[in-house]
Order: structure tokens, then sequence, then C-alpha cells
């Protein structure tokens, strides 16, 4: 999938380059999310997956290279520009990001009630239909807290297209659920884009779920797009880290141990290879 | 050696309080800066005064038990002291003048300020920092709303509005708490607590002045806990401090602003 092979890149990420000033997160970075297509961005936690929405949303600015959404520099955008793009644009949180101190009805009104001045009786079957789109239509009186983990994701996401939004951006949203809403959140997250003719950008860690759904892969790692390629082209893929990460190797390329000084040394409290040096010298 | 040892750790102690100093002046900008954007993007709470209203009832409404029942005692306490001071100088008739004096130029701003940072400024600032700290904020933001516009302002000028009306009962009640503590139970004729009260109390340089030192009080509280609380980091730990922080700082600058206002209301 190259850019010429797709005419209509909703989102285009064109050598970017993003860091904070301790360390750059990344370094160069090129990605297209053709029209229609559920598009997954993978890698191992803190590898800046979910800073990468942020970038596509406009809540942060790249250092360097630029993100176009429709065409247009998301950086280069007054904030009423970037607020114009984003209402383009659904953002499944991670946490669910509901507001706990409306009902579940309230949730999905709210983006509508904001951005439009519909009557009431509109407004009200609209969020039935979204939520019955992801089969909560009998909780709209609850509040969130009273909603399971996955349930409350489905909120999340019913809320999220409740102004049927070109792009939807899901930021981790398999972690922490029981099989059965991870199978629902899957099958949904697929017949959603579909249905809508939408964009998906989905970024998550989770191989099995991801591959089912996603039409192309995006794999980063070390700041950069280390592979790339349809679910299938990556399952076969000999690349040491993207071998590592589908078939969940605890050592490879991705150490298992974090960066640190010598083990002997930290646990004796001196240089044990000195001490091993003069006793050798010493025999 | 020593000598090196002794400078060093004194300019260690010197950039210290430097950071510090330097650190406070950054978040008086940075609070500067948002109280601007705030006022800026005031506009929404008059299109929609629903939203100022929800939280007026929050902030003041729910602040108001703890304020009633505050100023009744303090009222009362009043009452006793000033008799007790009073009867000295065979003045006892004018506790009425020294209950609605004190409540209304210095006790009822001050005291009501100080509780609403405790009562409903906390409530802010762990309210936002838990929004932030829950994603609540950025989803805001991602849905092209801005959190400025949609839950800072509200919260701001609900603060805003309901500190006078709040300080203003606390006198209410306070001055009832002196009657009840002179009157009745001590036995100081009603009419002398009264009329005296009626003719020593201004409107002008007693009542207005006490308004403004509260309008100025809920303004400086109400920003300081939305500051604190967008300002916090989002963990459990950054709110906390953020909440603390909310109490100690409001309590010192209704203090210090209680001083300077005083300073200029007052002619020596």
């Amino acid at each position: 999938m190259t850019q010429n092979s797709v005419p209509q890149n909703i989102v285009e990420i064109d050598n970017l380059s993003f860091g904070y000033k301790s360390r750059m997160l990344h370094q160069g970075i090129n990605m297209v999310f053709p029209r229609g297509k559920v598009v997954a961005i993978m890698g191992s936690s803190g590898s800046g997956k979910t800073t990468l929405l942020r970038l596509i949303g406009g809540q942060l600015k790249p250092n360097k290279g630029q993100v176009r959404v429709e065409g247009q520099v998301v950086h280069k955008q007054t904030r009423d520009g970037v607020y114009q793009l984003r209402r383009k644009m659904g953002m499944l949180f991670q946490q669910g990001a509901l507001f706990t101190d409306l009902s579940v009805y309230e949730n999905v009104a709210f983006p509508i009630r904001e951005h439009t001045d519909l009557p009431e009786s509109m407004i009200h079957d609209l969020v039935l239909m979204k939520l019955n789109a992801v089969g909560l239509r009998g909780a709209h009186q609850l509040k969130p807290t009273e909603l399971s983990g996955g349930m409350g994701r489905r909120v999340s996401l019913a809320r999220a297209i409740a102004l049927d939004p070109d792009i939807i951006m899901y930021d981790e949203p398999f972690a922490g659920l029981d099989p059965i809403s991870m199978g629902v959140i899957c099958d949904l997250i697929r017949t959603l884009n579909d249905a809508l003719g939408a964009t998906s950008i989905i970024v998550s860690h989770d191989v099995k779920e991801t591959f089912t759904i996603a039409d192309y892969v995006y794999f980063v790692a070390g700041g950069t797009v280390a592979a790339e390629g349809t679910p299938e082209d990556l399952r076969n893929s000999n690349l040491p880290f993207v071998h590592q990460f589908v078939h969940g190797e605890k050592d490879g390329p991705v150490p298992f141990h974090y960066a640190a000084t010598d083990y002997k040394a930290e646990i004796l409290g001196f240089d044990a290879s000195a001490f091993e040096n003069t006793r050798q010298q010493q025999a | 050696m020593i000598r090196s040892k002794l400078l060093t750790s004194a300019i260690r102690t010197l950039r210290n309080i430097g950071s510090r100093f330097t650190e406070r002046i950054w978040r008086m900008g940075a609070g500067a800066r948002l109280f601007g954007l705030i006022v800026v993007s005031s506009g929404e709470c008059l299109r929609r005064p629903r939203l100022v209203v929800r939280e007026v009832y929050f902030t003041g409404v729910m602040s108001l038990i703890i304020v009633l029942v505050s100023a009744f005692f303090v009222g009362m306490v009043l009452g006793l002291q000033g008799y007790n001071t009073l009867q000295t100088y065979g003045s006892s008739e004018a506790i009425g003048v020294l209950v609605a004096l004190a409540l209304v130029r210095e006790l009822g701003p001050v005291i009501t300020a100080l509780l609403f940072a405790g009562r409903a400024g906390t409530a802010i600032t762990a309210e936002i920092g838990l929004m932030k700290a829950t994603e609540q904020l950025s989803a805001m933001e991602m849905m092209a709303v801005s959190p400025i516009t949609r839950v800072l302002a509200p919260r701001f000028w609900a603060g805003v509005i309901a500190m006078p009306i709040l300080a203003a009962l606390f006198c209410m009640v306070g001055v009832l708490g002196g009657y009840l503590v002179a009157v009745p139970l001590i036995g100081v004729d009603a009419g002398a607590f009264w009329s005296q009260m009626q003719a020593s109390v201004d409107w002008q340089h007693d009542i207005l002045n006490g308004m403004f030192k509260s309008v100025v009080f809920g303004v400086a509280c109400t920003i300081i806990a939305i500051f604190e609380g967008y300002d916090a980091p989002p963990t459990a730990e950054g709110v906390s401090r953020a909440t603390t922080r909310t109490v100690v700082t409001s309590s010192l600058v209704i203090l210090g602003l209680d001083f300077i206002l005083t300073s200029f209301m007052i002619n020596i």
C-alpha cells in the first residue's frame, strides 16, 4: 500500500518528529490512512502510539514534519481551524473518558448539544440510535459509574460517533476487557467503520484482535515505523522485532531488562569484574 | 576543602530558593493568563446561563449550611465578647453596632471566603483535577469543545456570583446570632440594639465596601481553585496536593487582600 496506489488518504503523516526536551519519541515517521479503511498502529507500551493520535487531533505540535487531515496541515491551523477539523473526528479514549456527572444519555447527547441547534426530540432519536448501534439503548438512564468497563467503552464509542465523524480514533480499545467485551468492541469497530463509511485508526498492542479487523498495520518501534503491511504479511514476517511482538516472545530486540548498571556490582556493592581479575592474577 | 564544601552548599541553597521563587512567579503568570482566557471565553456563559446556574447551585447553595451555621456561632460569640467589653465602659447598648460593623466590614466577607475556599474551592479543584486525570478534559477538546469555555468559565462566574450572596447571608445570620445572645439572653434593650445599629452602619462605607471585598475574594478564591485543578498533575498525588494548595493559597491571599483593601477603605 503505497501513497500512489491509494488516491484518497484522509490522514497523512509526513516525516514527523516529535519529542520532549529529554527524549525524542518519533523520528521521521511516515504513515498514510486511506479513506474507509481500518488502520492499526501497533508497538510496545511507551513507543508513542497514543502521542501519534494526539498529533493527528492537534493536541500536540510536531517538532518537525507534518500531519495532514483532509489535506490540511493540522499544526498550522488556527484554534478555530483545529476545532473545525476535530468536528470530523471521533475519539475513543483508553479510560472511556465519560463525563461522570452526566448520564449515559447526556454523555452521548453532549457533542450534539454543543455543536448543533437540533430540537430535543431529534437529539433524543439520534442518541437512542447511537446507543442502539452499540447495544446499550436500554442503559441510557444509567450513570457512567454504574457501567462495567466494556459497557463504558461502548458508550464512549457511541459518543465518538454521535456526529457521524469521518475519522474515528481508538486509543487501546481492547485494554483491560474480558473476552466477550473484547469481541463486541472488535466487531463494533469494523461494523461502524463500514456502516458510517468512516476511517478508523486503532492504537493497540493486542495482536489477535487488531489483526482480525485491521486492513493495514504499522509497527512503531525506536521512534520510527519498524514495519508495515497487511496483518497476513506481518504474521509471516521474519523481522526480529515483528516476530517477537506478534508471537509475544519474552526476549528479543526488545530486551527483557531495562537498561541498568552491572548486576553483580549493584548487588555486591563493588565492581565484581575487577575483583575477579585480581583474584585470577593472584592465583 | 571545608570552605569549598560550604560554598557549594550555600550556592545550592541559594539556587533552590531562586528556583522556588521563579516557579511561584511562573505559576502566578500562568494563573493570570488563565484568568484572562476565562474572561475572554465567558460569552458562552451569557448565551447559556443554565451552565452558570448549575454551578451556582454546587458552589453556592451547597455551601449554605456551613456558612450559615458558622455565621450563627460567630454572631453569638461576638455578642458575648462585645457585651463583656462594652459593659466595662457602660455602653452595652452599642452591642448591635459592634456586631453589625464587625460582621459587615470584616468577618462576613473574610470568614465566608475562608469557608468557601474550604468547601467549594477544594471541590472545584478536585473535580477539575480528576476530570483532567480521567481524560474528560482531553475528550472535550477532541470533541472541539473548549474546556475553558465549557468547564472553567461557568465555575468561575458561579463563584463570583455566589460569594457576595453568601457573605450577605453570613452577615444577616451573624447579626441574628448576636441579637439572640444580646437581647433575649443578656437583656440588652431591643430598641437600642436595632436603632444604634441602623444609625451607625453606613450604606456606602460599611455595606458596599464589605460587598466589594467579598466580590474580590470571590474572584481570587475561584480563580485559585480553578487554576490549581487545571494545572494539577493528572495523578492521585497531584490532585491531592493541588487541593491542599487551594486551601493554603486561598487563605493567605484572602487575608493579604483583606489587609490591602481595608487600608484603602479606611481613612486615617
